[in-house]
């Protein structure tokens, strides 16, 4: 067999026999690249109202899930270890602020993403001192068990997540463009000088977009908690991010979750159909070729501004 | 008045000074062994366990023996992260002072590997690092018993046939070995890809990358195989994972069988009661209904000292570092008998203890662990001695053995790592061929 037919013809004909399979791997993607979404929707955030590129993202998810499971396990029910998560996060922001962002105000962006170097560091040692380092079992009573349907095998979890993360899409959309706080993020998204010309607090701006990205965290760090144990790989996942927000744009949610969408299915298919030609485990690197791909057709994202400086 | 810069500097020289000040203390008439640990990061789950089985062991040595033959053990962690750069660090900073090492990583064995003879530290990787210097010939200074990753493979494939009803019974079953995409993962695979020629089953590799958070596309792969069998060589976030999309998917349980390094607490944790059935391959016994461990408790638990919460000990890594604290101890106890000493022995020494270790029934009931390992016996041509594996399952709250003691097939495995040995120590290290002929 040519290589051609081994690298197209083969995989597609492999496709055709069995499209019930091949429904099962675009479902299977639609649902990882949901939970890829969710984390790259908290560096969007940060990044639209601020420009910085939060390396802490995956702690804070990390950090968020930690929070929540050591609540559970020393008694809380699962709604008030949820609601004290969240005042943790909101407080988390509020020190952020003050101790990181307040003090390196009108420093050139590099020295802001070195400091949330920093944090991340700091976030995960305070997390391992407060929590400990086992794995924790996350059970927040979703149920982990797969149905069929028309012949595909659809897991509940995923399923859930997908659903999840779509109402927090939603939510995110509306507090953006509907409410007063949401229009005043936009502005200083859009021009921070102007908006602080016109009387919008910065200050406050950082603690909003922060506490966001902190209870965006939150909802991560339970689906993938529940996925795979609260553990300190958790805070990896914001690897999983990276092809999405290069492919969907820093400063898009919309882009973050077609974004998510099309890495999470061109990874599976990748994997399944053309992964066995090379051995397997392409998917890591395939998401990475995926974005990088779109780059050069739009270097700004998909759903990214296009940036046009006057020289 | 103590003014500010003074106690910034005298808390930096506190801090900077204190882990020196320590080591210090470590040093004198004592045998010293470095830790290569790791509390922190993403492997943290498995290394701490690991770190303490060794810690509480060695305490004991100390407050019930005053250490080996009357010499105290002093023991110095060094957190590596189970990062390899790291690792090797730790080795530099620490190896003037040590006679052996557990690397506790396989990259990190590879690294130490070369260094070994020169420096005159012997490198222990029990049941890890690199397979071919099982053969003493060509790497005097490293062992892995008591088994390596391929001995390991072939005992799984052992066990599956047993479990068929015998090895012919293999012929045209699918046995799928999903492994972890780095040297370690793919240890097993020449060994199965031997053993499904000679046995005739259909052998399938799925990789997964590190992490392994995310192997939605591997488990589709086994949905559309489905296998008789699937062979687990993970690490980390990896092996729980792998165990809930089992489970997710309504495998088998049974039937899906970890190796070593895949079958401890936190393995399962995660999965709840889905992982309930999941088995793994093991060396040892787990759980705490050993003498060793009222002796841990009477001797270190109730001075206050222990390194882990009593509730910890008879889990799956704190009995495996236990057993491997054990296992330097007796080598190092082999060679103080040898050279007559009542002082710390040299590296030499120690390599020859370890080479000659003899490990009865008797010494072992002596030390509190029998039936918790096999009885071991290594020689200069046979670095991973003649160590048996067993399978182990979980019921849902404790791994159980729940086999006998398995002999690996070393008439298949024994060649192949002669083979290897040539290349990886004659041709690539170029390392002389010992004659154990003429070794006493």
């Amino acid at each position: 067999m040519s290589v051609f037919q081994q690298v197209l013809i083969g995989p597609l004909k492999d496709i055709g026999s069995n499209p019930a399979f091949f429904g099962e791997v675009v479902i299977g993607g639609i649902l990882a690249g949901m939970l890829y979404s969710l984390v790259a929707l908290g560096f969007v955030l940060i990044f639209k109202a601020s420009g910085v590129f939060n390396f802490a993202q995956g702690v804070m998810v990390l950090f968020a899930a930690l929070t929540l499971v050591g609540l559970i396990e020393r008694g809380a029910g699962v709604w008030v270890a949820l609601a004290a998560t969240a005042l943790v996060m909101i407080v988390l922001a509020f020190a952020i602020e003050r101790a990181v962002l307040r003090p390196l105000v009108n420093q050139p962006q590099i020295i802001l993403f070195m400091a949330t170097i920093g944090l991340n560091f700091f976030l995960e040692g305070f997390g391992e001192m407060l929590w400990g380092a086992n794995v924790k079992k996350l059970d927040v009573g979703i149920p982990d068990r797969s149905f069929m349907a028309a012949g595909m095998q659809i897991n509940q979890l995923e399923l859930s997540a997908g659903g999840i993360a779509a109402i927090l899409v939603v939510v995110l959309a509306i507090f953006f463009q509907k409410t007063r706080i949401g229009r005043a993020l936009r502005a200083v998204a859009d021009d921070h000088e102007a908006a602080l010309s016109i009387g919008i607090p910065l200050k406050t701006i950082w603690v909003v977009v922060w506490s966001v990205a902190g209870l965006v965290a939150i909802v991560a760090g339970i689906m993938w908690g529940a996925k795979s144990g609260v553990q300190f790989s958790l805070s990896l996942i914001a690897l999983k991010a990276l092809p999405v927000l290069i492919l969907g744009g820093f400063e898009s949610v919309p882009g973050a979750i077609v974004g998510g969408l099309i890495i999470g299915v061109g990874e599976k298919i990748g994997e399944v159909y053309w992964g066995p030609l090379v051995g397997g485990a392409i998917e890591n690197w395939f998401a990475y070729v995926l974005a990088l791909a779109f780059l050069l057709i739009r270097p700004q994202g998909l759903f990214g501004e296009k940036i046009i400086e006057r020289v | 008045m103590i003014s500010k810069r003074f106690v910034v500097v005298a808390v930096a020289l506190a801090l900077a000074l204190g882990p020196l000040a320590s080591a210090v203390l470590a040093q004198g008439p004592s045998i010293f062994i470095p830790l290569l640990v790791y509390r922190t990061g993403p492997y943290a789950p498995s290394g701490i366990p690991n770190a303490n089985g060794f810690q509480d062991y060695f305490n004991l040595l100390n407050e019930r023996d005053g250490g080996i033959n009357g010499v105290k053990i002093a023991v110095e962690e060094c957190e590596t992260q189970y990062d390899t750069k790291q690792g090797v660090e730790c080795y530099e900073r620490l190896k003037s002072k040590a006679v052996l090492i557990n690397p506790y990583s396989t990259g990190i064995t590879y690294q130490l590997i070369p260094k070994a003879p020169g420096d005159k530290v012997v490198v222990h990787s029990m049941g890890y690092g690199m397979t071919a210097s099982a053969d003493g010939r060509y790497f005097p200074w490293v062992f892995n018993f008591p088994m390596t990753y391929w001995s390991q493979a072939s005992s799984f494939v052992k066990y599956v046939g047993a479990q068929e009803g015998g090895l012919e019974k293999l012929k045209g079953k699918k046995i799928v070995h999903i492994f972890h995409n780095s040297p370690y993962g793919k240890e097993a695979n020449p060994t199965l890809e031997t053993l499904a020629k000679a046995h005739g089953f259909e052998l399938t590799l799925l990789a997964v990358d590190h992490p392994g958070q995310e192997q939605k596309a591997t488990w589709l792969q086994v949905r559309r195989i489905n296998p008789d069998w699937i062979y687990l060589s993970g690490w980390g976030v990896m092996n729980g994972v792998a165990v809930k999309e089992a489970a997710g998917i309504g495998y088998k349980m049974d039937r899906l069988v970890g190796n070593w390094w895949s079958g401890s607490e936190s393995d399962v944790i995660p999965a709840g009661d889905g992982a309930k059935g999941y088995k793994s391959m093991t060396f040892h016994a787990p759980g705490a209904g050993f003498k060793v461990h009222q002796d841990v408790i009477k001797h270190v638990y109730d001075k206050g000292k222990g390194a882990a919460k009593k509730e910890a000990l008879g889990e799956v890594y704190h009995n495996r570092g236990m057993i491997n604290a054990m296992l330097n101890a007796e080598a190092i106890r082999t060679a103080m008998a040898k050279y007559n000493l009542k002082t710390a022995p040299t590296g030499e020494q120690v390599r020859w203890g370890f080479e000659n270790l003899d490990l009865t029934e008797a010494q072992l009931d002596k030390l509190g662990m029998k039936g918790m390992i096999r009885p071991l016996k290594v020689s200069c041509e046979n670095h991973e001695g003649n160590g048996l594996a067993a399978v182990q399952q979980w019921d849902g709250k404790q791994w159980k053995v729940v086999s006998d003691w398995i002999e690996p097939m070393r008439n298949v495995v024994r060649p192949k790592l002669e083979e290897a040995a040539v290349q990886e120590g004659g041709e690539k290290l170029k390392y002389a061929k010992r004659d154990c002929s003429k070794e006493k």
